[in-house]
């Protein structure tokens, strides 16, 4: 009885403001459409609000509280301290390093994986024979759980092992080391590990990009007289550069959190080398049951990732997401 | 890693519809066209079947050789696994979490979705936003806050202490997916609705829900494949092994057996199974999900 009069207002946009009942504006509401409208939309709305705000937006709330405190999780919070524990993480070398490790992850990732990515994609879209299976082959590690992945590699990499072998195999024996008990390496073995995982996922993904690029542009530069490398750089890449956003956010906040690998393949060690923020921030706050400090670790983390989205979205990906909002959805 | 939930984005025919274009080819490129392939593939699979094969040897066999074949092949280490409980349990555990996550994300995902899409009302877009911030910041980030958080709701040793955390989190990709799906839906369909007496939330129930199910098949993927292999929230909230979910599970069974190696590589390859077995099944419509919902 009451939805259809507003059905074609609906429809508008940007929304007029006229007379239309807040939403849980349930005591003013004089009209019982609106009455209802409000019933419903408390109705609808409710649950996943409750949701949101109790376990997305409360704890980090609460957790910028705790940080203030020094507080080792039991009894009542007395000991406040300020800014004490945010000094305290920012200056801890061991912190510090892991900020470093997250930001060398994130680096090799843009300097190595997306070139890498990029010019696979390129020369995967092509007809070829078995092109569908090779998609379903590169994406399988990305649907693994990183556990899965994490005991894999350790299996792999066992001193002695398939890798060594491999290594030995080929002619290679003096490059055998120790990959995950190496100071100096044991980062970048986690990194080629993170790449055999998440790899193929991006390739997929640029694929699915490239896909969405007419070819008849290609074709009209080629008539143009460009060669084969200049249609590439100056009319695929700048389509792709939408996808290419993309990626690249993705696989930035991946790399900010990277977690599971490092702590079961080797738990931020040898002597730190491999420790993340994320690995960190659980092993203090956790382990050591220091709620108040882990509290702090834990917003600093937080306000890396959301500022580095917010001004990411709002420099980098505004035009894309603005057109995919609109577009409709398969 | 769990799926990071990105950006607005759509969700795109990449299902290899396309497949007809692609470039004028040179044989010299299509000849290196195919070796990358063959070399990405044998990258990919090669420590799967090490891990498959290693399960069917024995702990001596390995230590041997590490990358010979199973000689002779040993059923042992799998049948042990697949006659343990624990490993069931883990199943178990990993499955009905992951039921419960996803259905939590999808029915109240929709219903939100729903509201914010057909109806006008004041703080609307106030309300959108607010949902969105949950695609700035993944889980992990915040894994510390929740525990404390779910210590607080005595949902510590809970499978509910996961599974509702992993369903909020996942609101945000999920309005974002529907909204403008259901946005898209004619309005003369809703007015038909209403001549046939039907009630707004009738035609949610009846007319728009059946109209998204493509949308919330992605939605549903999505949530589900985060689930089960979600790693940092388990660990967290579960101490008891009862309670374990397969990830969980592989890792602990990996340092408590580390002196039986053919034993962890048969845990190991039994926990890929079920997740490459899904893939295999639904793989057109897991990859597109995927990739669609990051997909600018």
């Amino acid at each position: 009885m009451s939805g259809g009069s507003r059905a074609t207002l609906r429809q508008k946009e940007p929304l007029p403001d006229v007379a239309l009942p807040a939403p849980r504006g349930l005591g003013r509401a004089k009209a019982r459409p609106s009455l209802r409208q409000g019933a419903e939309l408390t109705l609808l709305l409710g649950p996943a609000l409750v949701l949101f705000v109790g376990f997305v937006l409360v704890p980090i709330g609460v957790a910028v509280y705790y940080s203030l405190y020094n507080w080792q999780g039991f009894g009542p919070l007395t000991d406040f301290i300020g800014f004490g524990n945010y000094r305290r993480a920012l200056s801890d070398p061991v912190f510090q390093h892991a900020i470093w490790h997250n930001l060398i992850i994130a680096g090799l990732s843009l300097l190595i994986q997306l070139p890498l990515s990029i010019g696979i994609a390129l020369l995967l879209n092509r007809k070829m024979r078995g092109r569908n299976f090779l998609r379903l082959v590169v994406f399988a590690p990305y649907v693994l759980s990183s556990a899965v992945t994490a005991v894999t590699w350790m299996l792999m990499l066992q001193p002695g092992g398939f890798i060594d072998q491999l290594f030995k195999g080929v002619g290679l024996g003096s490059w055998v080391h120790a990959w995950l008990a190496d100071t100096h390496l044991v980062l970048y073995t986690i990194f080629l590990v993170a790449t055999w995982q998440y790899m193929g996922f991006g390739i997929v993904l640029l694929l699915a990009g490239l896909q969405g690029i007419p070819h008849e542009l290609r074709e009209a530069a080629a008539l143009d007289g460009a060669t084969a490398w200049q249609t590439t750089r100056q009319v695929t890449l700048p389509l792709l550069g939408p996808t290419i956003r993309i990626w690249i956010f993705l696989s930035m906040i991946g790399s900010l959190q990277l977690f599971d690998l490092v702590w079961i393949m080797t738990g931020g060690g040898p002597a730190g080398a491999s420790t993340t923020m994320a690995t960190y921030l659980i092993d203090k706050g956790f382990r050591s049951y220091e709620f108040g400090y882990g509290s702090a670790v834990a917003v600093v983390l937080f306000v890396i990732c959301f500022v580095f989205a917010l001004l990411y979205q709002r420099f980098a990906l505004r035009r894309d997401t603005a057109g995919a909002l609109t577009r409709m959805v398969r | 890693m769990a799926v990071v939930a990105a950006t607005p984005a759509d969700v795109g025919d990449h299902g290899g519809g396309q497949g007809k274009q692609g470039r004028p080819s040179s044989p010299l490129g299509t000849a290196l066209a195919y070796f990358v392939g063959v070399v990405i593939v044998v990258i990919t699979v090669v420590p799967l079947l090490f891990v498959i094969l290693g399960g069917f040897r024995t702990t001596a066999q390995i230590n041997e050789n590490p990358s010979g074949l199973p000689n002779p092949w040993v059923w042992e280490n799998y049948r042990a696994i697949l006659t343990s409980r624990s490993f069931w349990h883990f199943l178990m555990n990993s499955a009905l979490i992951a039921v419960v996550a996803t259905g939590l994300t999808v029915i109240l995902g929709a219903m939100a979705a729903f509201a914010l899409s057909r109806y006008v009302f004041k703080g609307r877009e106030v309300l959108y936003a607010l949902f969105t911030i949950g695609l700035l910041f993944p889980l992990t980030v915040a894994a510390l806050p929740l525990y404390l958080q779910l210590r607080r709701l005595g949902l510590l040793e809970n499978m509910f202490g996961v599974a509702i955390p992993e369903a909020a989190f996942s609101l945000s990709i999920t309005i974002v997916i529907l909204r403008p799906f259901m946005r898209a839906i004619p309005g003369e369909l809703e007015d038909a609705a209403v001549v046939d007496g039907s009630s707004r939330l009738g035609f949610f129930w009846r007319v728009l829900l059946p109209l998204s199910a493509p949308a919330l098949t992605t939605v549903a993927i999505l949530a589900f494949v985060t689930s089960w292999n979600f790693y940092i929230l388990p660990l967290l909230v579960f101490n008891d092994s009862i309670h374990y979910t397969l990830p969980l599970g592989v890792a602990t069974f990996q340092s408590q057996y580390s002196q039986d190696t053919a034993r962890v590589f048969a845990f190991t390859a039994l926990s890929m199974l079920p997740t490459l077995l899904f893939f295999s099944i639904a793989q057109r419509r897991i990859v597109g999900g995927l990739t669609g919902a990051v997909k600018g």
